[in-house]
């Protein structure tokens, strides 16, 4: 069924199909439409949805209604991700399932409020105290709010950890031709393999079973610890039980070219640009090859690495034999990564690049405007090794 | 029968301590009410009092500082028939005022069970919202300057069902927690305690004087409201029963449930493109968008600039092409220019931005005023239709010029956009005008549509004069 959407309708008709039971959400441009898109959509499917008193409390009416066993969503912009700050450590403290979509804004603070920017890429990581990983991921395009709005509901669930799935205005609030209905077997279905005892099954308030959620430090059966053997084995298991599903988390789409030396790395709306200056580039026959990021957190590190030209970096900081495809004849020397922030994603490319050779060009924007694909292009030309001429 | 896991003398308080004697008052109303453990969730905030949740055989959530009464809320909402207790120090009231009042005036059926101690027991003897004036604490050595907080006025300004107070060593406390707990409605019930490790030794406070620190204070105490009123959870719970019902019984009655929905209103798409949702679109006019064309809509505040764009998105669509559109208004939404910018394309449209359109409709002074710096950007190959009242500074686009305001003053000026859309697809078919007849048929109610139909023809008439 085609229709025209704009992201966050698309984020409130992924929510219905993933099962939600319950939002609370507090108004903020950009993201205030799915407030009212929940109002209206959840009592239809026997759900509830309630507009709270501010950010906090949305987020932890939500904790509340997961602790009882309902799927629960809320939405907000980046000042209202600050506030939610606490209570997401609480969630991966309590393991509870939660979906957070953080509908970004230009910032800091109160910023430009109705414009667009993607810079709460490393806070979606870092956000809360502790430093322990949660799961965050990034559509590049309205339907993509749908289809990974069901994934975080998955991903949540079976992982018992808030997902944030981190949209922007950019998304948010431009409608597109979309047929949701022609996706149906990209939802729903994903499995992840989880050790067993990595995560305990949820017990909900209200059920047979008693169940205790504690944020303090606590054992397996939920009584608060101050032992450190205890503590050890609960923060090693939160932070394993996301790493572990690192793997299987990866969603990544590939647009790889034998023999390109220069490979783009891209995210978020931004990845729409990057798509146009590939096509471009390539048309005045560069080779260039192209990895949209549509998980973020965790890195999907075999992806980028596999990208990159297969290199891991040896024990002495030396490339070690490649590992990606063989067709990949020549390993890439440079990676374009176009942002709409000053530069945040570039440094886990770094990361992952170092002792490869590899270089990192950054193309950045964050005063409101869209990064353009003839930014992207310019940069893809200026880091070829014989730029031509084109248009 | 008993709730407790453990006898009180393993309660982990100072000796003294008030929490443990508001803790047996509580398993002493709970056993009196017979409550189901496992139909039972006591929720704890942070302090002293924040460690009790573990000693009962009920399910428990031991939240963060403050926030109690927001995942009580939460649990309460998501299951309207669990009996949620909340268990919060004075400490907690302060941060967390705005749950209190909120969940009076919302009246969650939660039941809030202040240990109020004057100060900040686990931190170290500080000054919470409850300190009485004058009185010695760690972090108001001299006295506290402050004015204590009336708990039960608060959550009474805030109209909660059932408010009282008291102190522990009331013999009427389990009655008073049992009355509490069995009201539907939210209800607090204040419980002055001392803390012995801290307030009592700086205050001359002890069990006998909390009566007269209370009457000296001039607070009620008592049950000092009880006034019952509908419960949110079962509210909600029935509102969702009847949009349940309406949404199976066929996608028209839907419709008119969510009208009925209170925000139902508010959530109305704008551009009112949800009847056309339902059916979904298809390719009625194939093979009529041939080029990809930018479009930039500029006019004001309130006359329809939105949901004009929408119904010309939707045009493309019926001619089996993509389209985008962006929103540029104000934040003060209902003054200064509304503008819309849209993509047209017979593929797949990856970047939405838009340097300088192929096409930009200047509609008023506003837009004006907002489009000029994409004006100046224009050159010889895109075109401007504007308004013929408006004085356009020179540039290097091809300029035309309608009298769209003067032609839309009979219709209003709501229909302004679509009379100047008119008059752009009669002179350039971008999508045919039949695409975009059809796409207000789809998309808007019948009276507005019916306006809108009009106003295409007018403005196509002026196409033909220019
Ligand atoms: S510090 Fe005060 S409130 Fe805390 S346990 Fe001791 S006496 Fe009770």
């Amino acid at each position: 069924m085609i229709e025209f959407l704009d992201g966050n309708e698309a984020v409130v008709r992924g929510a219905v199909a993933a099962g939600c039971g319950f939002f609370a959400g507090y108004p903020i441009t950009p993201a205030s439409s799915i407030l009212t898109g929940m109002l209206k959509a959840l009592p239809r499917t026997g759900g509830v949805a309630i507009q709270a008193e501010d950010e906090i409390a949305s987020i932890g009416m939500c904790l509340g209604a997961a602790a009882a066993g309902k799927r629960a969503l809320t939405a907000t912009s980046g000042p209202g991700m600050s506030l939610y700050s606490e209570n997401l450590g609480m969630a991966q403290m309590m393991e509870l399932p939660l979906v957070v979509v953080n509908v970004q804004r230009q910032g800091p603070a109160t910023g430009s409020a109705t414009k667009g920017a993607e810079g709460d890429v490393q806070f979606a990581r870092w956000g809360t105290s502790g430093g322990l990983p949660l799961v965050a991921l990034a559509p590049t395009t309205v339907e993509e709010c749908f289809t990974l709005t069901v994934r975080a509901f998955e991903i949540a669930e079976q992982l018992r950890t808030p997902a944030i799935l981190l949209t922007s205005k950019e998304l948010a609030q431009t409608r597109e031709r979309v047929d949701l209905e022609a996706l149906g077997g990209d939802t729903g279905g994903m499995r992840l393999p989880v050790p067993p005892g990595e995560v305990p099954a949820l017990h909900p308030i209200g059920g047979p079973t008693l169940a205790r959620f504690t944020t303090s430090s606590h054992d397996e059966r939920g009584h608060i610890t101050g032992d450190p053997a205890i503590i050890d084995r609960l923060v090693r298991r939160l932070a394993a039980k996301i790493e572990h599903a690192a793997p299987e988390l990866e969603i990544v789409r590939e647009d790889l070219r034998a023999g390109a030396a220069t490979l783009v790395v891209s995210y978020g709306v931004t990845a729409r640009a990057a798509r146009e200056a590939v096509a471009a580039a390539r048309d005045a026959g560069l080779a260039v090859s192209h990895l949209i990021l549509h998980t973020l957190w965790p890195v999907p590190e075999r992806a980028i690495r596999e990208a990159l030209g297969g290199f891991e970096p040896g024990a002495d900081g030396t490339p070690a034999p490649r590992v990606g495809p063989a067709s990949r004849s020549a390993p890439v020397r440079r990676v374009v990564v176009p942002e709409n922030n000053l530069g945040q994603y570039a440094r886990e490319i770094e990361r992952l690049a170092a002792g490869c050779g590899v270089d990192v060009v950054p193309v950045n924007r964050m005063d409101t405007g869209l990064v353009t694909p003839g930014e992207i292009l310019d940069a893809i030309r200026s880091v070829h090794p014989s730029p031509p001429r084109i248009g | 029968m008993t709730f407790l896991n453990r006898p009180p003398r393993d309660f982990p308080f100072c000796p003294g301590c008030g929490h443990g004697g508001t803790l047996q008052a509580l398993d002493s109303a709970m056993t009196r009410l017979d409550l189901n453990p496992a139909r039972t969730a006591i929720v704890t905030d942070i302090g002293c009092i924040g460690l009790s949740d573990q000693y009962f055989n009920v399910h428990a959530f031991h939240g963060l500082h403050g926030r109690a009464v927001t995942y009580a809320s939460g649990l309460k909402l998501a299951d309207p028939d669990l009996t949620v207790i909340a268990i919060m120090g004075d400490g907690g009231c302060g941060i967390g005022g705005t749950h209190l009042v909120n969940a009076a005036r919302r009246n969650v059926g939660i039941t809030l069970v202040v240990c109020n101690n004057f100060n900040f027991g686990m931190t170290g003897g500080q000054h919470s919202v409850t300190t009485p004036c004058g009185g010695i604490t760690a972090t108001t050595t001299e006295g506290n300057p402050e004015t204590p907080l009336d708990l039960c006025a608060l959550v009474s300004a805030g109209s909660a069902p059932f408010v009282a107070r008291t102190t522990v060593y009331d013999q009427a406390l389990p009655d008073l927690l049992a009355k509490a707990i069995a009201h539907p409605g939210f209800s607090l019930v204040d419980v002055w305690e001392i803390c012995t490790a801290y307030y009592v030794q700086t205050n001359r406070l002890n069990a006998k004087s909390l009566k007269e620190l209370m009457a000296g204070l001039g607070f009620a105490s008592g049950v000092i409201r009880e006034s019952p009123r509908p419960e949110a959870a079962h509210l909600l719970r029935e509102r969702a029963r009847v949009s349940e019902r309406a949404a199976e019984s066929g996608p028209a009655a839907l419709e008119c449930a969510a009208e009925a929905a209170p925000g139902g209103a508010a959530a109305a798409p704008p551009g009112g493109a949800a009847p056309a949702a339902l059916r979904g679109l298809s390719c009625e006019f194939p093979g009529t968008l041939h080029d990809r064309v930018s479009i930039v809509i500029a006019g004001s505040a309130g006359e329809k600039v939105k949901s004009c764009a929408a119904a010309l998105g939707t045009a493309a669509i019926l001619c089996g092409g993509f389209a985008t559109q962006k929103d540029d208004y104000p934040i003060t939404v209902m003054t200064g220019h509304s503008a819309a910018e849209m993509i047209l394309s017979p593929s797949r449209i990856e970047f939405t931005g838009i340097d300088s359109p192929d096409i930009l409709l200047i509609l008023s002074q506003d837009g004006l005023r907002w489009a000029s710096k994409i004006l100046a950007r224009m050159g010889p190959d895109q075109t401007v239709l504007a308004d013929d009242g408006l004085d356009l500074p020179s540039g290097r686009s091809r300029v035309l010029r309608f009298p769209f305001r003067a032609s839309a003053a009979e219709a209003g000026k709501k229909s302004i956009p679509m009379l100047a859309l008119g008059t752009l697809l009669a002179g350039r078919p971008v999508v045919p005008l039949e695409a975009l007849r059809r796409a207000v048929a789809l998309t808007q109610k019948p009276p507005v549509a019916e306006v809108n139909l009009k106003a295409i023809e007018q403005g196509a008439a002026l196409a033909g004069g220019s």
